[in-house]
């Protein structure tokens, strides 16, 4: 059951796409996003789709796994794609009953809806696949340093970032743990109505929270123990440095966004 | 209840890049009425293993069917993996595993840690509502939880209204214990069961254990890291290593072997070192590595 959830799980190889700059991969996913809405017609969704299948060819990682990512928001996609299909406000009519209209536009418009959400989660998860949580952190933290400026506590939020991050997935285990404590003793967490269902997690959840407590507790006293004092003056173990890749990525992303926009511009839009 | 492993074998997160081959084709009977040790350095599969014996971990269905089709000419199939306790047979989907934990009982590491109920007598009533097919009288729930209580050392009358959480870490771990003895198991499994306690809290455990295997659950198996422990108790043990089983032997013959089990990583009882130390020195001592033994036979020596 724990097992289900992969979003934003690290897929551990070595790749291409795996060696990129934290840093710049984020700025990429956001410029590669911003790319995905300034596409006007197929042309510019064609080119990112286009990106988007270099880097996973890049990456090292199993489509089958980018795949499972969207698993989690197919209800989501369904019921845009339903709604979108059947009300949106276009001219050519296809079909029409009481105040349901399929129109021309309508259809494009949820296809290209719906390429766009399959890319937009592809393109994140295969960020999260990518990079490690601490490589993450460590990148949003170095990309909001401006906000220092303006006595923003930047260090201190990626800190709380990557110990919850880190905190995920002992607190899975833990809970694996506990599970597999009260089924030894007979708790039946699968069969009963809702009612049954939300009383057989007590058992888990009060062993849960204070073991998250105390968890909290020790890297309290750990953290104390060794002087930490938060941002001032603080070194860093693993320092970003840009490469090679990062400036092929950069050259790509930057191509594709003008090419999205320039394609816009001369080849007509359809949205 | 017999306890019969055939070419079991276990892998965390299959088809994975974190796979773990955490068992590797390993067999052991366990025999009814035997105060069975299992040791093994760290990640050897002993938790693994144990986890089986109530169905938390099932044996996977393509273990248990080879499908002939995979196999290459000259091959021949692998050998069926069997996992039996008692007349349970846990390579079959169908059994009732519900049936099965209230006959195996399971003690976790540091088993503290999954109390919850507000008061004592709830908590270790738990398993007992849980397991029981009809609705049990309120006399008969405290019948039984006095006395899983009683035989772990603590008074009911005292504590059935204590909330879990007051009490002391030697405590907590009895309750825990009484909370899974309390449905009459068969077969009582503890995961390092001592761990974490001071030397003399270690030997209440013990002790108790000791009671329990007399008194109310036939045969024990415990996990352990600790060898005088297992010298002392038990009356065989089998030794894990990396996935597999190394030995398994009454510790007085387990100890013969303690270079190999040195060399495995592991530690070798008090009694035994002193053995190898005097051996050294010429003197040979033929004990059977309890202390009581070795001390009655060293004395015997000067004599
Ligand atoms: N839930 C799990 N998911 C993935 N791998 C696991 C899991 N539990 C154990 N393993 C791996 O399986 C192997 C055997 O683990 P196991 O817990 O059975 O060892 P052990 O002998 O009980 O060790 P210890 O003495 O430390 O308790 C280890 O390599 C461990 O990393
Ligand atoms: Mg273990």
């Amino acid at each position: 059951m724990l097992k289900d959830v992969t979003f934003g799980q690290y897929y551990p190889v070595q790749s291409f796409v795996h060696r990129m700059d934290p840093r710049l991969k984020i700025v990429f996913l956001i410029a590669f996003i911003a790319a995905i809405f300034l596409a006007k017609n197929f042309y510019g969704l064609a080119a990112c789709a286009f990106v988007f299948l270099l880097a996973l060819a890049f990456s090292g990682v199993p489509v089958r796994k980018v795949l499972r990512s969207v698993k989690g928001i197919l209800f989501i996609l369904l019921f845009t794609t339903i709604l979108n299909a059947l009300f949106y406000n276009g001219e050519t009519v296809y079909w029409s009953w009481w105040i349901i209209r399929i129109t021309k536009e309508g259809l494009i418009f949820t296809a290209f809806l719906l390429v766009r959400l399959f890319l937009l989660v592809m393109c994140s998860s295969l960020l999260t696949y990518t990079t490690t949580p601490v490589a993450l952190t460590d990148g949003i933290e170095s990309l909001l340093t401006p906000l220092k400026w303006i006595r923003f506590p930047v260090h201190e939020l990626a800190l709380i970032m990557s110990i919850a991050l880190r905190f995920i997935p002992i607190l899975m285990d833990e809970t694996e743990r506990i599970m597999n404590a009260q089924k030894a003793r007979g708790a039946d967490f699968e069969t009963g109505g809702l009612a049954k269902r939300v009383r057989a997690i007590v058992p888990i959840l009060i062993p849960l929270l204070l073991s998250a407590f105390r968890c909290a507790d020790e890297l309290g006293d750990a953290m104390e123990a060794r002087c930490y004092m938060g941002s001032k003056n603080r070194t860093k173990y693993k320092k970003l440095r840009f490469g090679w890749r990062d400036l092929i990525g950069f050259l790509l992303i930057a191509a594709l966004v003008t090419g999205v926009v320039l394609m816009g511009i001369y080849l007509g839009a359809v949205i | 209840m017999r306890i019969k492993a055939e070419h079991l074998s276990y892998v965390y997160n299959a088809s994975s890049p974190f796979a773990t081959h955490a068992l590797n084709d390993i067999s052991l009977t366990i025999e009814e009425g035997e105060f069975f040790g299992i040791l093994g350095h760290t990640g050897s599969g002993k938790s693994t293993f144990v986890q089986h014996l109530n169905g938390l971990l099932r044996v996977p269905s393509s273990l248990k069917k080879y499908k002939p089709k995979k196999l290459k000419k000259g091959e021949t199939p692998p050998p069926p993996t069997v996992l039996q306790v008692g007349a349970f047979d846990l390579t079959d989907k169908k059994t009732d595993f519900r049936e099965l934990r209230s006959r195996v009982g399971m003690v976790f590491q540091y088993p503290e840690y999954q109390l919850f109920a507000e008061t004592v007598a709830q908590d270790v009533a738990f398993g007992l509502k849980n397991f029981s097919k009809e609705k049990l009288t309120d006399e008969a729930v405290e019948k039984a939880v006095r006395a899983a209580l009683e035989v772990v050392g603590l008074s009911y009358d005292e504590l059935k209204d204590t909330s879990p959480f007051d009490l002391s870490g030697g405590q907590k771990r009895r309750v825990a214990i009484a909370g899974v003895i309390v449905t009459r198991p068969d077969v009582l499994v503890l995961d390092e069961p001592a761990a974490g306690l001071d030397p003399l809290g270690k030997r209440e455990i013990m002790q108790l254990l000791h009671r329990l295997h007399e008194e109310w659950c036939k045969t024990v198996v415990i996990v352990s890291h600790d060898m005088d422990e297992i010298a002392e108790n038990c009356t065989r043990a089998a030794v894990f290593s990396e996935g597999t089983v190394k030995f398994v032997l009454p510790p007085s013959e387990l100890f013969r072997h303690s270079e190999e089990l040195i060399a495995l990583g592991l530690d070798i009882p008090l009694t035994a070192k002193l053995c190898l130390a005097l051996e050294k020195r010429g003197v040979t001592v033929d004990c059977d590595f309890t202390t009581e033994d070795f001390i009655r036979r060293t004395l015997a020596l000067n004599a």
